[in-house]
């Protein structure tokens, strides 16, 4: 090989960014073309470290907007390399337009999100407002809780996406500041052992195949749209899962560590439990640990995979759970909430009797504390006592002022 | 081409221009090429066109300059001379006049429905002012 291999100890101790940017290094990824922004820079300008340094043989390409990074990688991608970049934010608010088109053309390029929040106000802080922007976007969406996580997911997520009965993009997302920079001891794998389990590029339909062309990015009206979309969302739905939990266990025997389609955290015998996402869910574990000493049967629903939405594992999941709470870090702005609905959804025309209610929190970067969660388990075991929700359905926490509360 | 279900087709907004594996491509005539039932090559858009280019050989010097500008591949040139236009694909754009060098023009726009021989018949003549 033409680049030189990195010595690594077995635990380092790096920041999510960095644990990203060392995944990106060891997959040897052909092609970066970034616009960094504000968390998660440090992604990029490793990986462009990394190539001057010759630990990498790719191309880095330093474009003029988020919108263009994403062109960038969308046409590297047709042409037939291994592709990935990072945003945040305003940045990834700005990718949207061409997010559809990468995975409409179903080209298996990663990219991690640092969530950020979306101005106005401008704030650089993390929430979940970017991560739920993308969700309608075709993409599969990993999502991480610590810097391991978006270690670990970063080698799932392309071994997923390239895989030639998916060829769909993939997310690996991670909170702003809270996990991209915290440092903490990330298990690493070598250079080998990581290359391996992605495994070469295999191409598919590339456009340096000049012996069979392609046209990629094509037209489509009322005539064919519905069937290419139709296509996109059966793959989705059906094949995307089943080839996650393959990957999972294949990661699992590789390292040791053990993903699932939704993190369940002593969820067997309780009676209340929240679900939630990102670096919330591991405070949340640690707050129901504590309530137990109290006598309330707490659990944890942690979701890793947020597209496709997995509503069996959910609905198994919380099958015998008596009052649920669904945390939203975005501002529904106008509804219930995106887990809120979802798990509404997978839990409707089933037999539970499950009493659910919805929390936005953490808007901005505004922390959630133990405190938060230690009453919000507690006002979830009161409606177990009342035998109904004896709250309004939505109340958001953490926020100054008189009590916000709907529905 | 026909209409396929949503399950009948390659996967990606993706589309084939050759069935199966080309070999020198640009050493072959279109007319020779095995274009694929995706390829733009095999769908007119003759119905797009109001004007058409009507070819005038008599005053044609074969520079290629309306073959080099067509922007859609849609003059018809052999061993260097000039043969006419495509008509299954012409938009009727006019570059290939705009372009053209000759006094009087080999190639005038005209009506859709004009008559061709009728139009080569009463060509303009040489302008002495150019």
């Amino acid at each position: 090989m033409a680049f030189d291999k990195m010595e690594l100890r077995d635990i380092e101790v790096w920041d999510g960014n960095f644990a990203a940017a060392q995944a990106l290094r060891q997959c040897q990824i052909d092609v970066v073309a970034a616009y960094p922004i504000t968390p998660s820079t440090p992604i990029v300008e490793g990986y462009a470290k990394f190539l001057s340094d010759n630990y990498i043989e790719g191309e880095f390409v330093m474009v003029e907007s988020e919108h263009a990074a994403m062109s960038g990688c969308i046409g590297a991608a047709a042409a037939g390399g291994r592709v990935a970049t990072a945003t945040s934010s305003q940045g990834f608010a700005l990718m949207v337009e061409t997010l559809y088109q990468a995975s409409g053309m179903r080209l298996p390029i990663v990219l991690n999100v640092v969530n950020r929040a979306l101005a106005s106000p401008l704030n650089v802080n993390g929430d979940h407002s970017d991560m739920y922007l993308g969700r309608d976007s075709g993409w599969i969406q990993f999502d991480s809780y610590c810097p391991q996580d978006a270690y670990d997911l970063n080698f799932i997520a392309f071994r997923v996406s390239e895989d030639h009965d998916i060829r769909l993009p993939a997310m690996v997302h991670q909170d702003g500041f809270m996990t991209s920079h915290t440092a903490q001891g990330v298990t690493t794998l070598s250079d080998d052992v990581a290359y391996n389990f992605v495994g070469d590029y295999k191409p598919m339909n590339d456009m340096l195949d000049f012996e069979h062309p392609v046209t990629h990015g094509v037209q489509t009206e009322e005539d064919w749209h519905f069937e290419h979309k139709a296509r996109q969302h059966n793959d989705l739905m059906t094949k995307v899962i089943p080839k996650i939990e393959e990957v999972f266990k294949d990661f699992e025997k590789l390292s040791g560590r053990k993903y699932n389609i939704v993190e369940e955290y002593e969820t067997k015998d309780a009676d209340v439990c929240v679900v939630c996402m990102g670096s919330s869910v591991e405070t949340a574990r640690e707050v129901a640990g504590e309530m137990r000493a109290k006598g309330i049967k707490a659990g944890v629903v942690g979701i890793r995979v947020i597209r496709p939405f997995p509503f069996e594992q959910i609905r198994d999941a919380l099958k015998d759970i008596k009052a649920i709470a669904t945390l939203d870090r975005s501002s529904p702005n106008g509804a219930a909430g995106m887990l809120f609905n979802e798990v509404a959804g997978s839990l409707f025309n089933t037999d539970t009797k499950a009493l659910l209610s919805g929390y936005v929190y953490g808007l901005g970067g505004r922390d959630l504390t133990k405190v938060h969660l230690s009453d919000l388990f507690t006002e979830l075991q009161a409606n177990v006592d009342a035998g109904k929700v004896t709250t309004p359905l939505q109340q958001f926490i953490g926020v100054r002022g008189p009590k916000l509360s709907y529905l | 081409m026909a209409k396929k279900g949503w399950d009948e087709f390659e996967i990606g907004a993706m589309l084939r221009s050759f069935d199966g594996k080309i070999d020198d491509i640009a050493g072959t005539r279109q007319e020779n090429r095995d274009y694929s039932e995706s390829n733009s090559y095999t769908a007119s858009v003759a119905d797009w066109r109001l004007i058409k280019p009507v070819f005038n050989k008599d005053y044609c010097i074969d520079c290629q300059f309306c073959w080099v500008y067509c922007p859609d591949v849609s003059i018809i040139s052999r061993d260097k001379k000039m043969i006419g236009v495509d008509m299954d694909h012409c938009k009727g754009c006019g570059i290939c006049v705009e372009v053209c060098p000759t006094n009087p023009k080999s190639l005038l726009m005209f009506p859709e429905q004009a008559d061709e021989e009728a139009e080569i018949a009463s060509w303009p003549t040489k302008d002495e002012e150019k």
